[in-house]
């Protein structure tokens, strides 16, 4: 008896963005709100991260709630409605759920059902991580159409009294939805990960330790701020670099720089580093928003579209990079 | 081959004037890099980095915090070109 032949998911050629839409904290947090507890000032923060407020949510929104938000705007953006997404992919540090995964709770909430969803844990890098997703899925046929969600409720985790993270962060959400493309809309994703600084960027304690002794609290955030300065500003720029090279691209043929909004003078740093011309505009959505980790290249590159900064049809380099270490970076046509 | 610590120290005061926009000759051994040079921790890992580049060596990230003066960095840079 001959055995069938096994059929296998056709590929699809290309893909792009189809839509990037974005919910921000509905709260404008000022320096001198955060400056009391670490003993600080309006001044010092600025010269230190740019950030001049930054938004976070309300304490009756949840992560999910600006999730959703940020998806359904962008399913309008794209024509689609959640009947048209085969996989919804979110991204979070700030959903406090091990099971089962935020995305299947957003995938309901959108009408996606039924979908494949799953959350990611790449931190700051998880949009970017989920775009590079997106498009494998979408070209080898796993999926016509993804939602990729990057949402935090940092606020959740922050330590006033922390002088080392908790200071610069933000609550919102971004969400794109990629889609199968006629011509190519998203380079290749270059990504990888450096455990061996997994201490560099932590939360103070694990649950099991939360659960042992109940005082601890919730879990808050920490970094050494030099070390991820150093990494991000000078071991990144070459990361961008070769996603451009990848694309086949020069640093001429890009009209924007997204990278992930985690402090100004790491913007500025990179930037230097890749030697971007003049004509490229960057992305600082930092000063209004503070750093919102997975949410923050899409919420940058809203504002950009939204305030015509950029345009549709725009190359635009981004890259995502954080805790784990972990980075990810593509050049896209912005939708 | 490694640089004296003439050498360094020259090497040093040129990035450390390009991070700042200090002249180099107000880069000397005894000079504090936060209380005289009013260079931030971000500029210091800065400056670090670009030593590294220029002199070949590797200055751990937990080390930064023990270069208090221009003259303990040319020093500590001297030692691990060996």
């Amino acid at each position: 008896m001959t055995r069938k032949a096994l059929r296998q998911a056709e590929p699809v050629r290309y893909s792009r963005l189809l839509s990037v839409a974005a919910e921000r904290g509905s709260e404008t947090v000022t320096n001198d709100d955060v400056a009391g507890p670490i003993d600080s000032s309006d001044e010092w923060i600025r010269q230190r991260t740019g950030i001049v407020t930054r938004r976070r949510a309300t304490a009756d929104v949840d992560v999910l709630d600006l999730a959703e938000a940020a998806a359904r705007k962008a399913l309008d953006d794209a024509g689609l409605t959640g009947a048209d997404i085969d996989a919804v992919i979110l991204s979070t540090i700030t959903y406090f759920h091990q099971t089962p995964s935020g995305a299947a709770v957003l995938a309901d909430r959108l009408g996606a059902t039924p979908a494949a969803a799953y959350d990611i844990s790449a931190a700051c890098a998880g949009y970017a991580y989920g775009i590079g997703q997106a498009d494998a899925l979408v070209r080898s046929g796993a999926a016509r159409n993804v939602l990729v969600i990057g949402a935090e409720k940092l606020s959740d985790i922050v330590d006033p009294t922390d002088r080392t993270i908790s200071f610069l962060l933000g609550d919102g959400a971004g969400a794109a939805v990629v889609g199968a493309s006629d011509t190519p809309g998203i380079g290749p994703t270059v990504w990888g990960s450096d455990g061996s600084k997994a201490q560099a960027i932590r939360q103070t304690h694990s649950l099991r330790e939360l659960a042992a002794d109940g005082s601890l609290g919730m879990p808050t955030l920490r970094q050494d701020g030099q070390t991820v300065f150093k990494w991000a500003s000078f071991q990144m720029a070459p990361i961008a670099a070769k996603a451009m090279a990848e694309a086949g691209v020069e640093p001429d043929d890009i009209q924007v720089f997204v990278p992930h909004q985690a402090n100004m003078r790491i913007i500025d740093q990179m930037v230097k580093q890749l030697g971007l011309p003049e004509h490229v505009v960057v992305a600082r959505d930092i000063a209004d928003s503070g750093n919102t980790s997975a949410a923050s290249i899409p919420l940058a590159t809203e504002r950009l579209l939204t305030e015509g900064k950029a345009r549709s049809g725009d190359l635009a380099l981004q890259i995502g990079f954080g805790a784990g270490l972990v980075y990810a970076a593509q050049v896209v046509v912005l939708p | 081959m490694a640089h004296t610590a003439s050498e360094i120290l020259e090497g040093l005061a040129e990035i450390v004037a390009e991070e700042t926009g200090l002249p180099t000759d107000a880069v000397v051994a005894e000079k504090s890099f936060t209380d005289d040079l009013d260079i931030d921790s971000l500029s210091m890992m800065t400056i670090v980095t670009h030593a590294e580049d220029k002199f070949g060596v590797r200055i751990p990230d937990d080390e930064v915090k023990n270069l208090a003066t221009v003259g303990d960095a040319v020093k500590y840079i001297e030692g691990a070109q060996a």
